[in-house]
C-alpha cells in the first residue's frame, strides 16, 4: 500500500488496528475526538470493540479490565482527560498490564486551551498518578512517525507488561500529512497464559490468575516495586531513542526539542546555518527513557557554548536536560505555552543570544 | 450414603479475614455454589472491590481482578466487551458502589453490560472503620455521623436497586437479604437467576444483599441480624424490581 493523506488522529486510530489492536474505549475530548469518530465506524468494520465510556476515569478502568484479560487495547485522550486517567494508569502499571495511551496534548493547567501544547511532559514522564511508576513515553514529530510509534507501542507494552504513552502535541493529531502504514511493523502478541485473567479454560495450566495491586505486607510491596524498578532500568538500557541533527560540524549551541517543536527548530537551524551560525539538535523520540548520555556528549563538544531546551510549555523537559548536561554547559529554556508554536525566527533569535 | 454437603469447588480452603458474624462469608458461599451449579468456574472472572472484601480473591479458585474503589463495573465492562464468552461479576460494598462508584454502576447498567453485580449493603463503610455510607439509615450512628445520620444535612439513604430499576434499559434488578436462613435461600435463587441471565447474554443483573456489620455497628452478631431485619428491611424492600421479561413484553418493536 502506498501513501495516503490522513489527519494525525485518524492515522493513529488506523495504526492501532494495523497493529492488531481491536479494542478501543474512549471518551471524546478536543483535540483528539477524531480518533473516536474514525474508529466508531472503522473498528466495527474491522470486527473489533468500540465503546464510548461515561468518563475518562471509567475508560481507564475499561482499559485495565480488558488489558488484564491479555487483549490489546488502547485509548486516546487529551490533557485534562489524561489527568483523569492517571488513576487507572497507576493501577495498570502496578498490575503490570500492557496497554497503549495516546495523549494529544492541549494547553493547561485546568481547561487551559484547545491549541497545541507540550505541557504534559512531567505528567507523562514522571508519573502523573500516585506511586513509584514509569511509562515508556514516545514522542512523534510527524504523522508518519506517530503511526509507526503506535505500531511499535503494542509489542513494547507487552515486552515490559507496562503501559506505553504516545505523547503528541495537538498539531500531531490535527494536521494532515502523507502517511504509509508499514504492515511489517505488526508483531504478534506473546503468550499471556501465566498472568492474564481470561478464564481457567483458556489455558492449559490449572493455576488461576490474579491481577492485583494491593500488597499489605511492606516487604512484599517493596519487592513488588523493586520488580517494577528493574523493568524501568531495563527500558533505560534498551529503549532509548533519539535523533541527532547537524551534530557533525563545530556547532556553537545545542538545541534539545521534541515533537512538532523540533520541526520548527530544524528550520531555525537550517536558517542559522545559511547565516553562518552552526547549531546542533538532539531530538528525543522517547521521552522516557530519556537520552541523557547523548545530550551530555553533544553538549560537551568543545565548540558548544550553551544548551537550549525549546518546548511548547513553561519549561519542563529543561529539567531533564539540566540533569543530562550535569553543569558542564549553561542550560536555557525557550518556549511558549498558550497554544502558539514559537516561530523559526523566534528560535533563531533566542539561540543567537546564547553564543558569542 | 455419599456425601450430601460439601465445600463448593469455586471456594478455596483459605480461612477468611472477616469479623465474627459478618455476612460476607455467606455471600461468598452463595456465589461459589451458583458457579459450581452452573459449571462455569473455568470461564469466570471475578472483580473485587475496595473495602472489606478487597482480599476476596483469596477465597475463590477462579481468575480474579482487583479493582480500584468504585471502578469494578468499568473493569467488568472492559472484560466483558473484549471477552464476551467469559462470565464476569463484580462484588461491591455500599461505599464502593453507591458513593464513589455510582457513575460507573449507573452507566454499566444503562448500557446493559452483560455482567452481574453483587452489591453488599450493610449501611456503613466497613474496612475504613465504620464511617457513614450513602446507605446509612436515618439517625444511624457511625464514626462520621456520631449524632446519627441527619437527613436534613446529608439526605436520605440511596435505594440503589430502585435507582437502577428506573433505567429504561432491560435488566434484572433484585434486592434480597442475608439476615436469616429464609432470606438466604431467596438470595441464592436471585444470584443464580442473575448469573443465568448473564449466561443467556440477556441483560445486566444486580443483586443487592442487605447485610450486617456487627463490628462497626457495635452489636453482637445476633443483635446485628435483628437490627437489619427490623430497621433496614422496612426501608430497603426485598424483591425483584426489574426483570428482562417485563421489558421484553413492553418492547414496542417486538
Amino acid at each position: 500500500m502506498g501513501k495516503v493523506l490522513m489527519k494525525g488522529n485518524e492515522a493513529i486510530g488506523e495504526a492501532a488496528i494495523r497493529a492488531g489492536c481491536l479494542n478501543y474505549f474512549a471518551y471524546p475530548i478536543t483535540p483528539q475526538s477524531e480518533v473516536a469518530e474514525y474508529l466508531a465506524s472503522r473498528m466495527t468494520e474491522a470486527g473489533g470493540v468500540f465503546l464510548q465510556g461515561e468518563s475518562e476515569v471509567a475508560v481507564s478502568y475499561m482499559i485495565f479490565g480488558a488489558a488484564a484479560c491479555g487483549e490489546r487495547v488502547f485509548t486516546p485522550s487529551s490533557s485534562p482527560g489524561i489527568s483523569l486517567m492517571c488513576e487507572g494508569i497507576s493501577y495498570i502499571t502496578a498490575a503490570q498490564c500492557p496497554a497503549v495511551f495516546v495523549n494529544i496534548m492541549r494547553g493547561g493547567p485546568g481547561l487551559g486551551g484547545i491549541l497545541p501544547s507540550q505541557a504534559d511532559y512531567m505528567q507523562a514522564t514522571k508519573g502523573g498518578g500516585h506511586g513509584d511508576y514509569k511509562l515508556l513515553v514516545m514522542a512523534p514529530a510527524s504523522v508518519q512517525e506517530a503511526v509507526e510509534m503506535v505500531m511499535r507501542a503494542f509489542p513494547l507494552a507487552e515486552k515490559y507488561r507496562n503501559p506505553v504513552m504516545i505523547l503528541g502535541d495537538g498539531l500531531i493529531g490535527q494536521m494532515m500529512e502523507p502517511v504509509e502504514f508499514l504492515d511489517h511493523l505488526k508483531v504478534e502478541p506473546t503468550n499471556k497464559d501465566d498472568w492474564a485473567t481470561n478464564g481457567l479454560d483458556t489455558r492449559k495450566s490449572n493455576t488461576r490468575n490474579l491481577v492485583k495491586t494491593l500488597y499489605l505486607n511492606p516487604e512484599e510491596l517493596n519487592a513488588h516495586n523493586l520488580k517494577l524498578k528493574a523493568k524501568y532500568e531495563k527500558m533505560e538500557r534498551e529503549e532509548i531513542l533519539y535523533e541527532n541533527f547537524n551534530l557533525e560540524g563545530d556547532y556553537k549551541a545545542l538545541i534539545v526539542s521534541y515533537g512538532t517543536m523540533s520541526r520548527v527548530c530544524r528550520t531555525a537551524i537550517n536558517n542559522l546555518k545559511a547565516k553562518g551560525l552552526e547549531v546542533g539538535m538532539v531530538r528525543p523520540q522517547h521521552l522516557f527513557p530519556f537520552p541523557h548520555k547523548a545530550i551530555l556528549e553533544a553538549a560537551e563538544k568543545q565548540s558548544c557554548q550553551a544548551v537550549l531546551s525549546v518546548e511548547m510549555c513553561m519549561g519542563q523537559m529543561v529539567e531533564d536536560v539540566e540533569r543530562s548536561v550535569c553543569g558542564k554547559r549553561p542550560v536555557h529554556w525557550f518556549g511558549k505555552c498558550g497554544g502558539e508554536v514559537p516561530s523559526p525566527e523566534e528560535v533563531m533569535e533566542e539561540t543567537q543570544k546564547l553564543v558569542n | 450414603m455419599g456425601k450430601t454437603f460439601q465445600k463448593p469447588e469455586a471456594l478455596s480452603d483459605t480461612i477468611t479475614h472477616y469479623c465474627p458474624g459478618c455476612t460476607h462469608g455467606v455471600a461468598h458461599r452463595l456465589i461459589a455454589e451458583v458457579i459450581d451449579e452452573l459449571g462455569i468456574r473455568g470461564r469466570t472472572v471475578g472483580v473485587g472491590p475496595v473495602g472489606c472484601a478487597v482480599l476476596m480473591y483469596n477465597y475463590f479458585t477462579f481468575d480474579f481482578q482487583e479493582a480500584a474503589h468504585g471502578r469494578a463495573p468499568a473493569m467488568a465492562t472492559g472484560i466483558k466487551r473484549v471477552r464476551p464468552d467469559l462470565m464476569v461479576f463484580t462484588y461491591q460494598g455500599d461505599g464502593d458502589l453507591a458513593s464513589i462508584g455510582l457513575s460507573e454502576i449507573m452507566h454499566a447498567a444503562n448500557r446493559g453490560e452483560k455482567f452481574t453485580t453483587i452489591f453488599i449493603n450493610n449501611a456503613v463503610y466497613g474496612m475504613t472503620g465504620g464511617q457513614m455510607a450513602p446507605t446509612t439509615m436515618p439517625d444511624q450512628r457511625t464514626t462520621t455521623s456520631p449524632f446519627g445520620r441527619k437527613v436534613a444535612e446529608v439526605g436520605m439513604p440511596i435505594k440503589v436497586a430502585e435507582l437502577l430499576a428506573a433505567l429504561e434499559t432491560p435488566g434484572y434488578i433484585v434486592r434480597q437479604a442475608l439476615v436469616a436462613p429464609k432470606y438466604i435461600n431467596r438470595a441464592k435463587k436471585a444470584i443464580k437467576k442473575a448469573f443465568t441471565y448473564q449466561q443467556e447474554n440477556r441483560c445486566f443483573s444486580m443483586v443487592e444483599l442487605i447485610s450486617t456489620c456487627p463490628t462497626n455497628w457495635g452489636m453482637t452478631p445476633l443483635d446485628a441480624l435483628k437490627w437489619a431485619e427490623e430497621k433496614m428491611l422496612p426501608y430497603y424492600k426485598l424483591g425483584e424490581f426489574k426483570t428482562p421479561e417485563a421489558a421484553e413484553i413492553e418492547d414496542p418493536d417486538s
